[in-house]
């Protein structure tokens, strides 16, 4: 499914509401998504997940087509954990457990 | 740090797009249930500009109580990960946006 698939089906959902209404509510929740991510906050949704930005060290990398080696500065990952109840469903209604 | 749950998105979406309070909760509930409910149908959740949602198979592997040293099977299983876009990589690092992923 694409985002607008996802606008599509909402669409369907909620006649009563402008198609261009709806993509502005989905574009919304991505983007406050990513601001708060971007402002180094997190963001949590019971049930549904957890998104955080996880710090990657700096590292020597390497040019995979010179095989030159280049210095990679840190920077941050965003980082999405699964809430108990998506991992559940997801796993055909088994709890996979911790970590998984 | 702050954290945004869904009182903060629901407010953005009533601030945002004029629709009640009520039915800004609604249509964010409805947008988390039905990406829930493709993933729950084992297909893949792509957001264009934020990234995508994708499920993986684990095999089954051996595994050991960390407390006891018990050595327990571990079932396989369906994970779900989330792969961020370069666009949401670049904006968390404050990097320019590749032009040639600036749709993906």
């Amino acid at each position: 499914m694409t985002k607008s698939e996802l606008i599509a089906h909402l669409a369907t959902q909620h006649p009563h509401l402008r198609q261009p209404d709806v993509e502005l509510v989905v574009g919304t929740i991505f983007e406050e998504i990513s601001k708060a991510l971007a402002r180094g906050d997190r963001v949590e949704l019971r049930g549904f997940g957890a998104f955080t930005t996880r710090k990657r060290d700096a590292r020597q990398g390497r040019n995979p087509r010179t095989g030159e080696s280049v210095a990679v500065a840190s920077k941050g990952m965003p980082h999405f954990r699964p809430g108990k109840e998506l991992r559940i469903r997801v796993n055909g209604g088994q709890d996979p457990g911790e970590g998984a | 740090m702050e954290t945004l749950t869904r009182a903060g998105l629901a407010e953005a979406i009533y601030a945002e797009v004029g629709l009640s309070r009520h039915e800004s909760a609604d249509l964010l509930e409805a947008v988390l249930e039905r990406i829930s409910a493709t993933l729950e149908a084992g297909e893949t959740v792509k957001i264009s500009g934020f990234g995508t949602f994708l499920l993986r198979e684990k095999g089954q592997r051996i595994g050991r109580n960390p407390k006891t040293g018990v050595e327990v099977p571990i079932l396989p299983r369906r994970v779900l990960t989330f792969r961020p876009s370069q666009v949401l990589k670049a904006r968390i690092n404050g990097t320019p946006i590749p032009r040639e992923a600036a749709r993906t």
